[in-house]
């Protein structure tokens, strides 16, 4: 067996306890165990990924017990490349809490930290139903943690709808679990398949309600449209880094839906053909338009990235939906996208926040506005899917993988409409926050003596270089994924193929424990 | 036997809907503390019922035996929603403590305050 597929889960798991009970009055060895951490895991994620890009599809085995009876981690193409997601976004979230002095307003931010990415490369990685539902409660009560980090009555009180709310998921998860397990007799993923598909046609009642179960779980952490209401708030109550984390969160949920429904509920299974991807669509559909409107309607910069979230999510699903290996290489594609779009977008607002405030209205200008002016407009291009960064590719990719579908019209439209109210939206927050508040300043009548001054000069950032080093990070990220967008589509095609061929799957699980 | 299960699964999800949809933290904590309980017991359900059987295999004769893993199941998720009811009790009690009400919903005055904290 191979070792290294566990570490990914191993190494955060050992790190966070070591930080909490050895460096807890430390705060500078907490940074750097955590940054070597993260760095640790990039380091074995890539190695990962390697392995995984030979198209073989590995398995470990928990305790060395047999798949369908003991838990097991699969490593294929689509956990590595999310795994190495993770990492890859970690690493520059971590520098910028370190840099902008977040990690030192309450607590244990680093050892919640490093049980989040435990948590998310958990559930990237396992092959068993029940012991995902296990990682999500990894991530969600670590991300408990870090969402309320910093304390604040406002925060508080968001966080304590963000937690209600995934505790009722995780009690439909239960449910649905419960369900498919009373029917198949089964939770690990490939052992499921293979009943599935033996399951006799007129049997399957209880089957389809299991599946749609899930797939409402799945939808709350991806936070489709009529399960989004808990994002906007959390996200934008969230300490901004945190926020630029949690966008892998809802990639969590994403890449569940594509683990399942390609896997277990796969478009060749009679019992449930048409059901997911039926329903899907127009969630998603109405779900970037959605998150398109509150775009427009935002009074606040961290609310603005929060419904860009929702809207790269209905932009991300409307692939995700139509279930076909090209459609679901953009998808894979849009996911790393908008993963760094987002984070990029959630650290500039942060910049912003903490200098001038949130409120998108036109105020005193703030230091250093050039830099982040122009890093708010990079995010802007790619949330909005401008050339020349991978927005653009992402977006020309689900539309053209959508033309095969009898309602593309419809797709297009959405598509294409969201886009240009997003722009107008981001250009309208964009001119408020950074080209009104200059108009302000250089207006006499407008500056009653030295009172904006005060305003106007903050107190000097704590070490603020090595914040925008990670924020101009996430941007190279997407300048790379724009960049070596051949070789990542190349990586995509595979992956989707990989997952709409899961005989081979099924086979690495359950034949590798005969031996 | 399964009569009664059902239904105490359904009334405790019922109560537990309910509960969920009040407007102050208390009984939300309530509502979910009963969905969890109605959790459990569907989950012991899904390995089908069996009175007075023991949950291991006899290797030697035939006997009835209880499915052993929606038990396994259903221990880790008591323990799963013990430590999130206690965190969301923590959390909700600041929140209560540091805005002076219990109400789950965030007001217009919510806002407003969030907009002018974090200038």
């Amino acid at each position: 067996m191979n070792h290294w597929i566990v570490a990914p889960i191993v190494l955060p798991a050992i790190l966070a306890p070591f930080i909490i009970m050895v460096l807890r009055y430390h705060l500078d060895l907490q940074r750097i165990f955590s940054v070597a951490g993260t760095v640790g895991l990039l380091g074995i994620a890539l190695t990962l990924t390697a392995q995984a890009s030979t198209g073989e599809i590995q398995t470990y085995e928990l305790g060395n017990w047999r798949a369908p009876f003991g838990i097991v981690l699969v490593l294929d193409r689509m956990s590595a490349m999310m795994v190495l997601l993770t990492a890859v976004l970690a690493l520059p979230v971590v520098l910028y809490a370190i840099g902008s002095g977040w990690d030192e307003r309450g607590r244990h931010f680093h050892p919640l930290f490093q049980f989040q990415l435990m948590g998310v490369a958990g559930a990237f990685l396992t092959g068993d139903a029940f012991n995902l539902f296990v990682f999500f409660e990894v991530l969600l009560i670590a991300s408990y943690g870090l969402m309320t980090h910093g304390g604040g009555a406002v925060r508080l009180k968001a966080g304590v709808q963000y937690v209600a709310y995934n505790l009722l998921g995780s009690t439909l998860f239960l449910f649905a679990l419960g369900t498919l397990y009373g029917v198949t007799g089964t939770l690990n993923m490939a052992d499921l398949a293979v009943r599935v598909a033996e399951m006799p046609a007129e049997d399957t009642a209880l089957l389809r309600v299991g599946a749609v179960l899930l797939l409402l779980v799945f939808c709350v952490k991806a936070a489709v449209l009529p399960l989004h209401f808990w994002l906007p708030a959390s996200y934008a109550n969230a300490p901004l880094p945190v926020a630029a984390l949690f966008a892998i969160m809802t990639k969590v949920g994403s890449y569940s839906i594509l683990r399942i429904y390609t896997l277990v509920f796969g478009p060749d299974v009679a019992a449930t053909s048409g059901l997911v991807g039926d329903w899907l669509l127009p969630a998603a559909l109405l779900t970037l338009a959605v998150g398109t409107i509150g775009i427009l309607g935002a009074q606040h910069i961290a609310r603005l990235v929060a419904f860009g979230v929702i809207g790269s999510m209905g932009t991300l699903l409307i692939a995700v939906s139509l279930f076909n290996a090209e459609a679901t290489a953009a998808a894979l594609y849009y996911t790393v996208h908008s993963t760094f779009a987002a984070a990029l977008l959630f650290l500039t607002a942060d910049l912003v926040i903490s200098r001038q405030g949130g409120a998108i209205t036109d105020k005193t200008p703030m230091a250093q506005t050039g830099l982040i002016s122009c890093l708010f407009f990079a995010g802007a291009i790619a949330l909005a899917g401008m050339p020349p960064l991978s927005g653009f590719i992402g977006k020309l990719l689900v539309l053209d993988a959508s033309r095969s579908n009898p309602d593309y019209p419809l797709i297009w439209a959405v598509i294409l409409i969201s886009s240009l109210v997003t722009i107008v939206g981001l250009a309208r927050a964009g001119s408020l926050i950074f080209w009104k508040s200059h108009e302000t300043r250089h207006n006499p009548e407008l500056e009653p003596g030295n009172k904006d001054e005060e305003v106007a000069k903050p107190a000097p950032e704590p070490d603020a270089g090595l914040a925008f080093s990670a924020v101009f990070g996430v941007l190279a990220g997407l300048a790379m994924l724009t960049l070596f967008a051949g070789p990542a589509l190349e990586y995509t095609r595979s992956t989707a193929k990989q997952l709409f061929s899961p005989a081979g799957y099924i086979e690495a699980v359950l034949k590798g424990d005969q031996e | 036997m399964e009569a009664l299960l059902a239904s105490a699964v359904g009334v405790l999800t019922a109560a537990g809907i309910f509960l969920i949809l009040r407007r102050r933290t208390f009984p939300v904590i309530l509502g979910l503390s009963l969905l969890t309980y109605a959790v459990n017991v569907f989950l012991f359900a899904t390995g089908r019922l069996a009175l007075n059987a023991p949950p291991v295999l006899n290797k030697y004769e035939e006997v009835a035996y209880t499915d052993p893993l929606p038990q396994a199941l259903v221990l880790t998720a008591i323990v799963i929603s013990f430590g999130m009811t206690a965190v969301i009790v923590m959390i909700a009690l600041s929140a209560y403590l540091s805005t002076k009400n219990d109400h789950i919903d965030m007001t217009a005055q919510d806002n407003v305050d969030e907009a002018g904290e974090d200038a």
